[in-house]
């Protein structure tokens, strides 16, 4: 890999995700194929790969549902193998198909998530009222998910998602279809997110997505192919973007 | 052979879905409707597809009114909802077949026009649709939606949930089809796609926002934009947003898309102020608006 | 007519490709009669009791080993004292406990009276009361051998006896109540399922924007539930007949045609189902709930309608369910003609007329 210098260091404290040689077949189909990278504190990592790459049963074992078959991993300090649950007390999630209760109000969601993260009732309080202040909610916060904006309510999954002050937060294709202001106002809150320190995981097949990543890699047929900053990705494959990156990379 | 539509208005209890719509659509054109989700595309397709009624307006497919003589638009048009409306339980080949019976034609009788398309997807005829990844999903679906040879094309968010390569490879497609005399109107919310189309409409909230070609719509922004980058990018989105002068703000990758609201901007005085609150590495240089800056000015 | 050919074929490989609607189809109606046959039935075997016998003489020694003999009953326990009676019951090892009086004997001869307490548990009020009815029939029996040699100016009542014939077995009486209630599953269930399916998977959209007419998309839906459910109108008539063995005394053909009217009924009520849920799930839910619980609650079939409040007796008559019942058992147990039964048949009739003018108007070409 790409970071010799730096490499020894972060071995040490600075890295919330690492993982190395990370392997799940399922029968004689290697679905993760050894895979290595690590994710540094406050990092914006980009998990890129067509469908079918491999990215979704690399996650299940990062976030401790599903036991690798070979490799080691640690994820904000823990081992997958031997403490999935200290893992998921760490991290947040958020998946474009589901996010909120739809039929639950904006404080009812926010309620209900911080309750099985185990918040106290004050703490629930507090972040709901600094929560729905943030995101200009007020007006709002007695209806029912379902009635808002899209766009809304991906801003507000995504808070809620690090309710519990998460050291990482996973995003599966956050951004989709919304908007192209929502879609920066969201960004917006990613970067602040990164700002205070907590990592940010984004999977996603959408290109124009990684141009937005600190970090990118690239998967395909379970191994990861490509591992770098957006703009060296563009320089080492001389492409325009990202999507050509991707173009290139996929037919080989 | 094109498509018509003027002053349309659709609402749904207490939501405007599309408001006072009208455009043209040339015939033999690769027309792209381009709007984020809820920005009433699917709403326009399904009035020109004769399954809704518009509330006002009127419009006409292939010379047919939608609402009168839509028995007319239904044989004439090819639709292809999004999500990819397939029979999961049935192979390819039964989709093809089946797709192909009920507008009483054959595989073998227009298979000149889906040949391109289908051979790619011909080796797994024997598949069930169910399985097919998102990719042949959408060949399959498009090569339906052609069996009955159209003369006119609606493709709804075609590109969603597929990877890029497949992406790539059904905008070729699509530009294939053209040559052949198909009018197609082609709906996603992706803003980059807007290039491959001979001329789009933007939308938001069941409003067109503009209409031209995607080289003229990006010539329509009113001002000079600059790339800027630093160290931090959190720092860098909140001092900008700060600066007393800028008209626009947007993060955009590794940039953020900086437009002032004078004149005679000059970078330097930026530099110098995004210097003072200790920014690093920090540079500014202009570049070019894309569809998407314009589609955000327009919006905001 | 290739296209109508074409969208049939599709419907039947959608129906043979899905397992689990395949089950339903197939598998209800046998396990449902075989359930009603074997298992959920009004006769009792082996029920275990306990006696408490004050007297010990000879006519309750034959009463004892009457009841012994018979295959209903197995005198589990003998107790001796009043005290014991609530305790077996406690325990949960008897179902019943026949308590005879001091002197039975003695005082039958006297005063051409003794006294039997018969005490049941009554936590299944059900059973209870077929126990007691069993019981009776077989004191009644044995009275009547008592009075065989004695000139006595009062005979025991037949009606009793008919009613409780032990011979009379429950399965003939499920199975009408069994085949209206699959056949009103299959083709209601099914068809309104098929056509949200589609709804839910866009391909609706695609039908609509075709030149098939919405009727025959209708048509198409329904024809291969036709099918599937005059053959399973057959499977349960046969299995009725050859495992239980029960009687058809009526024309079988007469059966057949009105099962017919019915499956039409059922599938009109299937696509104006459809007409109003936009999921699968809904569709399924209506009916359920819509169909299923009124049919096994409101028809007849379990309960007798001459038994419910007024209301209810009113309400049943708008039940299709309620008037296939009565043609059925008519047809079956009573093996009578078009004659007795042409009202009902005229009233299914213009119920089915009702439901398919009402689908068709609520069907639409668009989407809204």
């Amino acid at each position: 890999m790409r970071f010799p210098l730096s490499w020894e260091m972060n071995m040490q404290n600075n890295n919330v995700i690492q993982v190395e040689g990370l392997t799940k077949m399922f029968g004689d189909f290697t679905a993760v194929d050894a895979i290595t990278f690590d994710v540094k504190k406050g990092e914006i990592f980009g998990f890129l790969g067509a469908n079918g790459a491999g990215k979704t049963t690399a996650i299940k074992m990062l976030i401790g549902i599903s036991n690798p078959t070979s490799g080691k991993a640690t994820v904000a300090g823990f081992d997958v193998l031997t403490n999935p649950n200290d893992i998921k007390r760490n991290i947040g999630y958020m998946s474009q198909r589901f996010a909120l209760y739809d039929d639950l109000t904006v404080k009812e969601n926010i309620t209900f998530f911080g309750g099985i993260y185990g918040l106290s009732r004050k703490r629930i309080k507090e972040k709901s009222e600094a929560l729905i202040k943030e995101l200009g909610l007020e007006n709002v916060a007695s209806q029912l998910v379902g009635s808002l904006p899209l766009g809304w309510k991906q801003k507000l999954s995504f808070s809620v998602a690090l309710i519990h002050d998460p050291k990482i937060v996973f995003l599966d294709e956050p951004t989709g279809a919304v908007d192209p202001i929502t879609r920066r106002q969201f960004w917006e809150m990613i970067y602040k997110a990164a700002n205070q320190d907590t990592t940010v995981f984004v999977t996603t097949h959408y290109m124009d997505e990684a141009e937005y990543c600190d970090r990118v890699s690239i998967m395909v047929d379970g191994k990861i192919e490509a591992l770098d900053t957006p703009m060296k990705l563009k320089e080492q494959f001389q492409a325009e973007s990202m999507n050509d990156v991707f173009l290139k990379l996929a037919r080989g | 052979m094109g498509i018509s539509i003027s002053n349309i208005s659709k609402s749904y209890k207490n939501v405007k879905a599309l408001q006072d719509i009208s455009f043209e659509v040339k015939p033999n054109e690769l027309f792209g409707l381009i709007g984020p989700d809820g920005a009433g595309k699917t709403t326009l397709f399904r009035i020109l597809t004769t399954l809704l009624f518009p509330d006002h307006g009127t419009a006409t497919v292939a010379g047919f009114d939608v609402v009168g003589d839509y028995k007319e638009i239904r044989k004439n048009v090819g639709y292809m909802p999004g999500r990819f409306s397939l029979y999961q339980d049935l192979t390819v080949e039964e989709n093809l077949n089946f797709f192909a019976t009920i507008f009483g034609t054959t595989i073998d009788e227009n298979y000149d026009l889906i040949k391109d398309i289908y051979v790619q997807i011909e080796p797994f005829k024997d598949r069930r649709a169910g399985k097919l990844s998102g990719g042949m999903k959408q060949k399959l679906a498009l090569s339906c939606a052609l069996i009955h040879k159209p003369k006119v094309l609606f493709l709804d968010e075609p590109t969603t949930g597929v990877d890029p390569v497949s992406r790539k490879e059904f905008w070729e497609m699509l530009k294939r089809l053209q040559q052949k005399g198909i009018t197609i109107l082609v709906s996603t919310p992706y803003m980059d796609e807007a290039a491959l189309c001979d001329r789009v409409a933007l939308i938001q909230d069941g409003r067109i926002l503009q209409i031209d070609t995607p080289k003229a719509i990006v010539k329509h922004y009113p001002k000079p934009i600059y790339n800027v980058r630093s160290d931090n990018m959190y720092q860098l989105i909140t001092n900008l947003k700060d600066y007393e002068f800028n008209h626009s703000v947007y993060p955009f990758g590794e940039f953020v898309h900086y437009t002032d609201s004078r004149t005679d901007f000059n970078p330097t005085e930026l530099q110098h102020y995004l210097e003072s609150k200790n920014l690093k590495n920090i540079e500014i240089h202009e570049t070019d608006a894309t569809i998407e800056d314009t589609f955000m000015e327009l919006a905001k | 007519m290739k296209r109508f050919i074409g969208f049939i074929k599709k419907e039947f490989y959608h129906i043979f490709r899905d397992r689990r609607s395949l089950f339903i189809l197939f598998g209800m109606p046998i396990a449902q009669i075989l359930l009603f046959g074997f298992a959920i039935t009004n006769e009792i075997n082996n029920v275990d009791i306990a006696i408490l016998d004050h007297s010990k003489d000879n006519t309750t020694e034959e009463i004892i080993n009457k009841i012994a003999a018979s295959k209903y009953f197995s005198i589990k326990q003998m107790i001796t004292r009043e005290a014991d009676i609530a305790s077996v019951f406690q325990k949960g090892q008897v179902k019943a406990v026949l308590n005879f009086e001091k002197d039975f004997s003695k005082n039958l001869i006297k005063d051409h009276k003794a006294t039997i307490q018969v005490i049941t548990d009554a936590t299944d009020p059900n059973t209870a009361n077929t126990i007691t009815n069993y019981i009776n029939a077989i004191l009644q029996q044995y009275q009547k051998e008592l009075n065989k040699d004695i000139i006595i100016a009062y005979q025991i009542l037949p009606q009793t006896r008919m009613v409780y014939n032990p011979e009379l077995k429950s399965v003939y009486m499920f199975v009408p109540g069994v085949m209206t209630i699959i056949l009103m599953l299959v083709s209601a269930m099914m068809t309104s399922i098929s056509i949200t399916r589609e709804k839910e998977l866009g391909t609706m959209e695609i039908l609509l924007v075709s030149p098939l007419r919405p009727f025959q998309v209708i048509i198409g839906k329904v024809v291969p539930y036709i099918f599937l459910s005059i053959i399973n109108a057959v499977v349960i008539v046969m299995l009725s007949i050859f495992i239980f063995n029960m009687p058809v005394q009526g024309s079988l053909i007469l059966l057949g045609l009105e099962s017919v009217l019915f499956i039409i009924t059922s599938l009109a009520l299937g696509i104006l189902i459809s007409t109003i849920s936009a999921t699968q799930q809904t569709a399924m839910m209506i009916s359920l709930m819509g169909l299923m619980l009124p049919v096994i609650l409101l028809s007849g079939f379990i309960f007798p309608i001459s038994s419910m409040p007024m209301p209810l007796q009113i309400i049943s008559n708008i039940i299709p369910a309620k008037w296939f019942i009565i043609i059925l058992k008519a047809i079956m147990l009573k093996g009578v003609g078009m004659q007795f039964i042409w009202k009902e048949t005229l009233i299914l009739l213009g119920m089915t007329v009702f439901f398919i003018a009402l689908s068709v108007k609520k069907y639409k070409i668009r989407l809204e």
